[in-house]
């Protein structure tokens, strides 16, 4: 059985002191070791950003790639070696911003990953920028008289374009951000979990000012309905709601069908074409 | 006998692609050398288009200008192609019109004598196997593989198709067509660039393509998709090519040989992928079919537009190999080629193509003995501690991938330490990081084979060319050898790094390139320090050929 120390990385953290990003990576430590999982199973991915580190805090496989392209990279890993557990790590500037094409795609492909996203509502590795959710009216080096775009809230958007897993959570209550990631990791196809993460340097308001608004979904939740998961998937001034928002039966996750008609294993243990293969398939070319 | 040059002009949509494959195989069948390329619009019906079928008893696989028969399926398309015909050539046109055309209504025919408009090209190539002097037995061995799928019914009323259009062509041609091509024992495979490549991709053991439809590559993945039980190549579409670079990093990350296919538009998006696959040494092939830019350019047509692209992807400083396939034959090689060195450096590779590469269809006497794939993933058996970017005096790190084993596989877009985390040790990994890299780059030239070499000891003049134009480029000296003018031949088809080779000295080197500002000689002049007596550029939109490059010389060198 894994321990949380199975997963400690030897990487110098460059987080700042108390950052909520703390908590996430224990969070993600406590599911590997509810999943079982060891760290040559486990494979995470990410772009850049400060989340995007955090695959270098866990011991683990890991792909550390470019700012807002974690997914794509997830999903090729995810074909090539579906037995792998694959994560994507990422941030709201990473993933909605820069990567929002990517992130609207894998909804619809559906691959067997799970996304995370650290949402700070901001740009903070640049310093403190407004990301494509920060509150309008926020004044920054950029939106100098304040936002003035609508924030995105991209648990709607994944909820009303089907994607079969949404839910989420918040970087301090570790235990429960653990349940949804355990429960997230096991759902075969896209599962997604938009994680608050108060920034403590550049956010927008106080670590507090969430803890105040979050609000565990109780047993009355029905999150297989879409109109209730919509409802909760709403952020008002007053609650955050979290917890798995919306779960329905997976959809056929992607390459399901290509695995299921020519190998369920890695790709990189299908056998070689043979020399009479091609020389069949080349002979079709003399008319 | 001499190459004759069968070109069927019409519309998009009027099926001068049908008429121009079933010929092809019915001269292929025939015994005969066919080339045949393509040059269209870029709109799905209307137009005016043509498919030219060079047809000879050797291999000549170079587009030619001047047409001895000319099949043009409606009005439109018999007055822009015309100027193409040599001065004893047939005009054969569905429609009456100038002086000294035949006319066959093919699409009357068709209806009246078949049983359906469907069938007028069937008769169109009836009436072209008559002409040339081809047995109807001939093209219905081909029209029975063609349509045999569709049904009894159907396959009939081709029969009597052809048979129509032959009868027709046989009373109206009479002695104005005097070619006949007998059956010759010799069989030729034809085959196109973007069908030799997947097929090598596939026996090289790629895994995975990914890609977005961008002409003219989109046949690339058209193939593979096809194929995908057969091959056991997952081929997806990206939403974009920004998708479809970083899926195809992933994949190859996951111990998958992977691919990629776009053209210009398309790479420019990849160009920050190409970047990422060198700082995290992802083993990776990506295929840029070019065409005509800037932008979208000519969407359609042909050029050797980017070379100096290709060579110069990706921001910092990186080892690629940069390959331009000279036709099929050569792609399958290049492409096994592509993968195996993409393996051994975990380098990307950027095999280079062209529309007229990827669309013609070539005839090769032999199309067989291709280099095997070679694996260079590490044992991880073989394996105490696991450092994904191990220092080597060669650059080279033993590479394993993700679930393999025990072993932990980490990499990263960041510069990184040796096991692939963070860091920024300036005084300390970073540096040596960069040489690591930088050392494979010398390794890698030291295997970039020569160009080929065709001259003789008295040539007044090399003619200096890449990639596709090979055939155009012998073609031009064969044509002014009967000329008496004297020229050879240098051809790279492995452009990055540029191999260890020295110029013949004394001649004139002339650049024969399908681009406007000379990009192999800038290449070459700013690697070898070499100057260039002449330029031959074509920037039109179509392919080099022989003509092209014999009519260039006589209006360019002064000598003649």
């Amino acid at each position: 059985m894994p321990s949380i120390e199975t997963y400690n990385s030897n990487a110098e953290n460059q987080w700042c002191p108390g950052c909520p990003n703390f908590g996430i990576l224990q969070a993600v430590k406590k599911a590997f070791v509810d999943l079982d999982k060891k760290p040559d199973q486990i494979c995470l991915v990410s772009g850049i950003g400060q989340a995007a580190k955090l695959p270098h805090y866990l011991r683990c496989n890991l792909f550390n790639g470019l700012h807002g392209r974690a997914i794509p990279v997830a999903s090729g890993i995810q074909v090539a070696n579906p037995n792998l557990t694959t994560l994507v790590v990422t941030g709201d500037g990473d993933c909605y911003g820069e990567g929002g094409n990517h992130f609207i795609h894998a909804i619809r492909r559906n691959p067997n990953i799970t996304v995370m996203v650290h949402n700070n509502e901001i740009y903070a590795l640049t310093k403190g920028q407004a990301s494509p959710t920060t509150p309008l009216g926020e004044k920054r080096s950029l939106q100098v008289k304040g936002v003035d775009i609508e924030p995105l809230n991209m648990p709607m958007i994944a909820i009303t374009n089907n994607c079969t897993f949404v839910a989420r959570g918040f970087a301090r209550k570790i235990d429960h951000l653990k349940t949804i990631l355990v429960e997230a990791v096991k759902h075969p196809g896209l599962s997604y979990v938009d994680v608050i993460q108060p920034c403590i340097t550049w956010g927008t308001r106080p670590v507090a000012w969430y803890e105040e608004r979050v609000q565990e979904l109780g047993e009355d939740h029905d999150s297989g309905d879409k109109k209730a998961a919509l409802e909760k998937a709403l952020i008002t001034d007053d609650t955050i709601p979290i917890g798995i928002l919306y779960r329905t039966e997976p959809r056929s996750a992607f390459a399901h069908r290509y695995r299921s008609e020519v190998t369920e294993g890695p790709l990189a243990e299908m056998p070689a074409m043979e020399a009479d293969q091609l020389k069949d398939i080349l002979s079709r070319y003399i008319p | 006998m001499k190459d004759l040059n069968v070109v069927i002009a019409g519309s998009a949509g009027e099926g001068i692609q049908t008429i121009g494959e079933i010929l092809s195989h019915t001269l292929c069948r025939q015994g005969y050398s066919v080339f045949a390329w393509q040059e269209y619009e870029s709109r799905i019906r209307g137009g005016q288009n043509s498919y030219s079928i060079r047809v000879g008893e050797e291999p000549n696989n170079a587009p030619l200008l001047s047409a001895d028969i000319l099949l043009a399926l409606n009005e439109g398309a018999a007055k822009k192609y015309e100027g193409l015909l040599k001065e004893e050539g047939v005009l054969i046109s569905q429609n009456k019109g100038t002086d000294g055309m035949i006319a066959i209504p093919f699409d009357e025919i068709a209806k009246e004598e078949v049983g359906g408009g469907i069938y007028a090209n069937t008769v169109a190539v009836g009436a072209l196997i008559n002409v040339l002097g081809v047995d109807l037995e001939t093209l219905n061995a081909v029209l029975e593989r063609t349509f045999s799928e569709k049904g009894e019914e159907v396959l009939k009323a081709n029969y009597k198709a052809a048979e129509k259009g032959f009868e027709r062509a046989e009373r109206d041609c009479g002695d104005r067509c005097p070619w006949t091509l007998p059956p010759r024992d010799t069989r030729h495979a034809f085959i196109s660039g973007n069908e030799a490549i997947p097929i090598a991709a596939a026996y090289a053991g790629c895994r995975f393509i990914s890609a977005y439809p961008m002409t003219p590559s989109t046949g690339i993945i058209t193939a593979l998709a096809k194929a995908q039980e057969r091959f056991g190549v997952f081929a997806e579409q990206a939403e974009d090519e920004i998708a479809a670079i970083n899926m195809a990093l992933g994949a190859g990350y996951g111990g998958a040989r992977a691919m990629t296919a776009t053209s210009g538009g398309g790479f420019a998006l990849m160009v920050e992928g190409i970047s990422l696959a060198g700082m995290t040494e992802t083993p990776l092939v990506i295929v840029l079919g070019q065409r005509p830019g800037p932008a979208t350019g000519l969407p359609t047509r042909t050029a050797q537009g980017d070379l100096l692209f290709a060579i110069n992807a990706g921001h910092g400083e990186f080892p690629k190999m940069v390959l331009a396939a000279s036709d099929p034959k050569d792609a399958f090689q290049k492409t096994v080629r592509a993968f195996n060195m993409a393996d051994k450096y975990q380098i990307p590779v950027i095999l280079l193509t062209d529309q007229l590469l990827a669309d013609a269809h070539y005839s090769f006497r032999d199309f067989e003995n291709f280099d095997n794939p070679v694996y260079h993933l590490a044992d991880p058996s073989q394996i105490e501690e696991y450092k994904r970017y191990q220092l080597s005096p060669d650059g080279i790190s033993p590479r394993l991938y993700p679930g393999q084993s025990g072993h932990l596989v980490c990499v990263d877009s960041d510069e990184h330490d040796e096991e692939g985390h963070i860091t920024e040790d300036l005084s300390g990994i970073v540096q040596a990081m960069v040489e690591k890299r930088l050392a494979k780059f010398q390794k890698l030239r030291s295997e970039v084979n020569p160009p080929e070499e065709v001259y003789s000891e008295d040539v007044e003049f090399i003619l200096v060319g890449w990639g596709s134009s090979r055939p155009a480029i012998l073609e031009g000296i064969e044509l002014l050898k009967q000329e008496d003018i004297r020229a050879g031949m240098i051809h790279f088809t492995e452009l990055w790094p540029l191999p260890e080779y020295h110029f013949p000295e004394g001649v004139a080197l002339w650049t024969v390139e399908n681009n406007a500002t000379g990009q192999l000689a800038r290449l070459l002049r700013s690697e070898f320090g070499l100057s260039f007596e002449g330029t031959l550029h074509r920037y039109d939109g179509l392919p080099l050929t022989g003509e092209y490059i014999r009519s260039q010389i006589h209006a360019q060198h002064r000598n003649v």
